[in-house]
């Protein structure tokens, strides 16, 4: 059966498997298990109202449970185990980890990445909105830098590998190096520095991303406060810096910590551009060369960057409260 | 507001003029790619693609063999146009080009200027004018293959499809002539397994049920979480922001072994589910938080009304939501259509299946590496749709990253 056919039918059976099962559980619990009507009627509708909530929920528990709370669970297990995964070993995988200078070399250039590339995107992020914030063609500025978040990573490494490219005719880098009279060099290859070149590329993606918060998180400043500054005698910079960028702080941790939660997930810009060589490696990428071979030690990176993530995940859960109340 | 204080006309410019070089820096590598990949790769090596409007100097090699030798005397002479001898004639038929230089030997293709003479190694003597004709005298008679001459020429910018149209078909311009000469036509050739074409089309069969089976299902939930009461609601809304965050890389090994033991293993229904189960918390999160800020007045009434929750949900919170719906359905798409990691662990490895994404970083850049034009139209295939999509769709893209911005 041709993949496209498969498509179509999974799509209708998903919709329609769906909305069967919402209508037929409903009609059940309505009809059958529970009818308001007879002598219980009352109480059958309390216990109707209390079990729907659970209809509702199951399918997307069910199917959150097994992608996503099962593995968390599951791939601890795994790293407990050896490569084939019939012994346990306990924290051997995270013994041979720390010993190997790969995996050190990734958790420092990780390290590297989750520093520079959330400030640096949301430090662009929100000079671009302040600038186009009263511009006539702030709209269309705004769009073409957003524009790279609809690129894959893929897609932006290879156009970054144009623009990299150390023949002097292809990329224009070296080709304005070249007008210099600077001799030719792959910036992918320079020790230590290949790092924030590659980085770049995520914070290319990632700007238009924090412009377009930020951007309505400063419309969202009262007019009064800029009002008061102004007749204070503020000049366009304590404006922003004093009076503006303080107000709109919350929004910036927010940008901030989303940033540095898809950093410590992106795997393909440093796959396509290096392979992990010239020490680029990271995490994410340092984990794929294990992953079909040793997994063991893949999920034991996995974990890692599980107990990474976790610090951000309470305090997003904290907030995600905080606003409920 | 503008013409209050803190703004002058000077720092109006000021901020013009950044925001212009901003825009320019930030399109420039997009638009690089975007030219290359019109480009031929002998264009593309020779020529930056700022270059691409102006004439390129490229350099070739042909033999004397459009006009036949004739006697003058005691020495022969051949006379012709370069551009009409048969190794280039193909190249040149647009016209236009300029011949800059000429050479006898590989080494040296260009050694004299165009309208000059050169002394060949046999002691004749061969010019080559800016035009293409040419006047070769030698006192040996000429073989029949022509003299070898290598010349250097301005060729005019020759925007192509040809780059598109060979990885689409996995075949070369010359092998698709053949192939249409024998009566195939341009859909025999993109059905070709081999072709790129294959693997965009894979790419929409993974993308679109991945995309509408979540919505269906988040919707549900998000409406339980939104306006239904329940004793451990709030910490399942907890929950379900605590999943938000939780690394992919963590779910890759557990999943795939899972789907190896139930049977179905890797394949197009593995990452239908896997892309449902990963978009599922972004789902709930962004409807919910939509539909909680849905006036109560609405759904009250319609419960006094009479309606159940069903019909609540479906007649009304359902179409209200659709602005909410639209976003996440844009995000999902926008990251089902450039996963890379997901379509490398759960999808079978070979050609036939791999979608754009792996297909450009694990095929193209390793056995391509070096052909540009290739790459540059691969990634520009792979990148159009969702710039279509992006462009087409901003508003609930934009409104869908404020309402909940965590992914």
């Amino acid at each position: 059966m041709s993949p496209l056919l498969q498509g179509i039918i999974t799509i209708l059976v998903g919709v329609f498997g769906c909305v069967g099962y919402f209508y037929a559980a409903n009609l059940v619990l309505d009809k059958v298990i529970f009818p308001a009507r007879g002598p219980h009627a009352g109480r059958n509708i309390n216990r109707a109202t209390a079990v729907r909530p659970w209809l509702f929920l199951f399918p997307a528990i069910a199917i959150l449970g097994i992608y996503l709370v099962y593995p968390v669970v599951g791939s601890f297990v795994r790293s407990l185990y050896n490569r084939a995964g019939d012994e346990f070993i306990g924290a051997g995988n995270y013994a041979t980890l720390s010993g190997d200078p790969g995996f050190q070399t990734a958790l420092f250039n990780n390290a590297l990445w989750v520093l520079f590339v959330p400030a640096a995107a949301t430090f662009i992020g929100l000079v671009v909105a302040q600038l186009t914030d009263r511009l006539s063609w702030g709209n269309i500025a705004k769009s073409l830098i957003f524009m790279p978040m609809a690129i894959s990573f893929v897609g932006a490494s290879l156009i970054w590998k144009f623009v990299y490219a150390g023949d002097p005719d292809i990329g224009i880098i070296n080709a304005v190096r070249d007008v210099i009279g600077l001799s030719p060099v792959d910036p992918v290859q320079i020790p230590f520095w290949n790092n924030f070149f590659l980085m770049f590329i995520l914070v290319w993606i990632q700007t238009g991303f924090a412009m377009v918060i930020l951007s309505a998180a400063l419309r969202g400043i009262p007019e009064e406060t800029i009002e008061a500054a102004i007749i204070d005698g503020a000049n366009p910079f304590q404006l922003f810096f004093k009076i503006k960028v303080p107000q709109i702080m919350g929004t910036i941790v927010v940008v901030w910590t989303t940033i540095t939660i898809l950093v410590l997930k992106v795997f393909d810009i440093v796959y396509t551009m290096t392979g992990g060589n010239f020490g680029t490696d990271i995490l994410p990428s340092y984990m794929m060369s294990f992953m079909f071979r040793d997994d063991g030690r893949a999920t034991a990176v996995a974990v890692v960057i599980m107990v990474v993530v976790l610090p951000v995940m309470v305090w997003n859960i904290r907030q995600a409260q905080k606003e409920m109340r | 507001m503008d013409n209050i204080a803190g703004r002058n006309n000077g720092l109006k410019w000021a901020v013009n003029i950044s925001v212009v070089l901003l825009v320019v820096a930030w399109l420039i590598p997009t638009i690089g790619l975007f030219v290359s990949s019109f480009r031929d790769r002998d264009a593309i090596t020779a020529s930056g693609w700022w270059q691409a409007p102006f004439a390129v100097e490229l350099t070739f090699r042909t033999r004397a063999d459009d006009a036949e030798p004739r006697r003058d005397g005691d020495s022969w002479v051949v006379e012709g146009n370069i551009f009409q001898t048969s190794e280039v004639a193909d190249a040149f038929q647009s016209g236009g080009a300029e011949i800059t230089g000429f050479g006898v030997i590989g080494r040296e293709p260009a050694r004299f200027p165009a309208g000059t003479e050169g002394e060949t190694r046999d002691g004749g003597a061969l010019t080559v004018n800016a035009d293409g004709s040419y006047r070769y005298v030698t006192a040996e008679e000429p073989d029949d293959r022509g003299l070898r001459v290598y010349f250097a020429a301005n060729t005019p910018p020759d925007f192509t499809l040809d780059n598109y149209q060979t990885i689409l078909t996995a075949q070369t311009a010359d092998e698709r002539a053949a192939a249409r000469a024998g009566g195939a036509t341009f859909w025999d050739l993109l059905s070709d397994d081999e072709g790129v074409f294959r693997n965009f089309i894979n790419t929409f069969t993974v993308t679109i049920p991945s995309t509408i089976i979540p919505i269906l299902i988040a919707a549900f939930a998000a409406y339980a979480l939104a306006w239904m009461d329940f004793p451990g609601r709030g910490l399942l809304i907890a929950a379900i922001v605590g999943l938000l965050v939780v690394p992919l890389q963590l779910a890759l090994v557990p999943l795939l072994n899972l789907h190896n033991q139930i049977g179905i293993g890797q394949s197009f229904l593995g990452i239908w589910l896997a892309h449902t189960g990963f978009g599922l918390p972004l789902a709930i999160y962004l409807l919910r938080n939509y539909m909680a800020g849905l006036p109560r007045d609405i759904i009250e009434s319609a419960k006094v009304d009479g309606a159940t929750d069903f019909q609540v949900f479906t007649k009304i919170i359902l179409p209200l939501s659709f602005p909410a719906l639209a976003s996440f359905a844009i995000f999902q798409f926008l990251w089902t259509w450039n996963d890379l990691l997901v379509a490398k662990v759960f999808l079978p490895s070979d050609d036939a299946s791999k979608v754009m994404t792996v297909r450009i970083a694990d095929d193209l850049l390793g056995s391509r590496g070096g052909d540009w034009g290739i790459l540059a139209a691969a990634a520009f295939v792979s990148i159009a749709v969702p710039v279509l999509v992006f462009f087409t769709m901003q508003r609930y893209l934009v409104r869908g990253l404020l309402a909940g911005s965590v992914k």
